[in-house]
């Protein structure tokens, strides 16, 4: 076995290693079978799959809002599946995560949801009296400008529609300086025009800033036209991996099972 | 169209509620037994009518001569209200916490829980007798057996309000590497805070009714001065308490409603 050692600086620090990644919810019932992977430290790696193929697990098990069941996943010089505590805080605020359902604090207003972002990093009593820094505060107001909602930094994240809210869930993500972007289906709440948006803001702002986005999206033809990577999975384990162009109907099938509902895409 | 199938009118479309039915009558006959029991009679009944309405006659017109009296009083019963409240609410809020099981493991929210039921188990009067006993006649013991129900009501509710609130929300900040008090104050805090503010605005409500009845135990307040009054016989000063208070209640409705208005 090789070992990863992510040395040196550039986009080699930043890809992530996971092996033999398992988790059960219930105990001999595994929805990740064993997963090993290498995803590059730069561009967007695009996960699809059918819904419960364990993506979203997969995902969650990165920054820990789920519990992995055995298994390593290694990311900046640790393993993220052992930290605890502290050492947790540390690597999730660099890490940012993006929801299908945007998550956003509905009774908070987009500047507070902005710098909720800045968590990690602010003490708690300076988040109490919305005392943040003058920085994060200026860099929020940036990239409300980034993401065409210059205006709304003072509206209340309820009053938004589908696509703005995940336009705050963007930008409350970058807010972070993350070393990594996850997005859990950012599109599948949202209408085809819509999505195609957000994927665009996703890529073009994590792009400027060189962070390397992992992307579940049951969408394929979204994943071809925005990743670079595309990994494949069904019943918990990976079936694809590799570029965009390799992707074949037969891959599909692998990952979709069946094959009328290829046959009716090209009929059309 | 096709025939209707051969049982359809064997098919019922409800089941039939037997347990409903059963208690609903047990209720009814014991009832009927409990009132017989306990000697209640038509005869008894006339009679009382008679006597409320000489009450009532003795009650007119309400007697203002001993407003400095009256006026001692309800300040203090305002002033136990509103230090019971503060107090109240104030530690319902960790206890509200500590007993929400959608952010504290088992062994945390079953003391807190526990606490809760406590303080919930007796009416104020008698937690009043209690505090009367342990720390002596006057004020202090009514404000402490008022934060007792004060806590048993708002913690209860805190406690429900927080367990209501989207999981979506806390999640999305927790995974910004915020810390459990960062979690706390960015997504807890603003979903619950407006029924936070009902709520305490309700046990002030309360409270107020309340802290007019622990003086007849010796919990301080107008209740020992309407007390006296009603076994010295004056009725026109019992009809100027009680309509002092009623209009204290009032405005007290009046404002707490305007503040949950404008914290929606």
């Amino acid at each position: 076995m090789t070992a990863v050692t992510p040395t040196g600086s550039g986009h080699d620090a930043r890809s992530l290693v996971i092996r033999n990644l398992v988790k059960e919810y219930r105990r001999g019932t595994p929805v990740l079978r064993g997963i090993n992977l290498a995803i590059p430290g730069r561009g967007l790696t695009a996960i699809i799959g059918p819904s419960g193929t364990g993506k979203s697990t997969l995902i969650r098990c990165i920054n820990r809002l789920v519990e992995p069941t055995s298994g390593e996943i290694l990311f900046m010089g640790k393993d993220l599946a052992r930290l605890r505590g502290g050492d947790l805080r540390a690597a999730r605020r660099r890490i940012g995560m993006v929801f299908q359902e945007y998550n956003l604090v509905e009774r908070l207003t987009v500047m507070e949801n902005l710098l909720s972002g800045r968590l990690g990093y602010v003490p708690v009593w300076r988040a109490w009296l919305r005392k943040f820094p003058q920085k994060d505060i200026d860099r929020a107001f940036e990239l409300l400008d980034a993401v065409g909602l210059g205006s709304f930094a003072t509206q209340r994240a309820d009053a938004l529609s589908g696509g703005q809210r995940q336009r705050v869930g963007i930008a409350r993500a970058i807010m972070q300086e993350p070393d990594l972007i996850l997005a859990d289906e950012p599109t599948s709440s949202l209408d085809p025009k819509t999505s195609v948006e957000i994927m665009e803001i996703l890529t073009k702002l994590a792009g400027e800033r060189d962070i390397p986005v992992i992307v579940n999206i049951h969408d394929v033809e979204l994943a071809r036209r925005f990743a670079q990577r595309i990994i494949g999975m069904t019943e918990g384990q990976v079936v694809y991996d590799g570029p965009p162009d390799g992707l074949t109907d037969d891959h599909l099938r692998t990952i979709y099972g069946g094959e009328n509902w290829l046959n009716e895409r090209s009929g059309t | 169209m096709s025939a209707p199938a051969p049982d359809a009118i064997s098919r019922q479309p409800f089941r039939t509620n037997w347990g409903g039915r059963f208690a609903m009558l047990a209720v009814v006959l014991y009832t009927i037994y409990a009132a017989s029991h306990l000697g209640f009679s038509w005869d008894r009944f006339v009679s009382g009518l008679g006597q409320g309405g000489t009450f009532l006659a003795r009650m007119f017109p309400p007697s203002f001569e001993r407003w400095e009296l009256l006026r001692d009083g309800m300040i203090e019963s305002l002033q136990i209200a509103i230090l019971a409240s503060f107090f109240g609410v104030l530690l319902s809020l960790p206890i509200g916490l500590l007993a929400a099981r959608n952010l504290m493991p088992v062994w945390v929210t079953w003391p807190a829980r526990l606490l809760i039921a406590l303080c919930r188990s007796f009416h104020p009067i008698i937690i009043a007798i209690l505090f009367v006993k342990a720390v002596g006649f006057g004020a202090l013991a009514g404000v402490l057996a008022l934060i007792v129900g004060s806590i048993g009501f708002v913690g209860k509710l805190f406690a429900e309000a927080i367990e209501e609130i989207s999981l979506k929300q806390v999640e999305a900040v927790r995974a910004t590497g915020a810390s459990f008090f960062g979690v706390l104050i960015m997504a807890v805090q603003p979903q619950v805070l407006p029924r936070f503010i009902g709520f305490a605005t309700y046990q002030l409500d309360s409270n107020l009714r309340n802290s007019t009845m622990v003086g007849i135990v010796g919990g301080g307040g107008i209740g020992a001065t309407l007390f006296t009054a009603y076994q010295r016989f004056d009725f026109d000063f019992v009809l100027t308490i009680l309509i002092v208070t009623i209009a204290m209640i009032m405005v007290a409705e009046v404002l707490s409603g305007w503040i949950r208005k404008t914290f929606q």
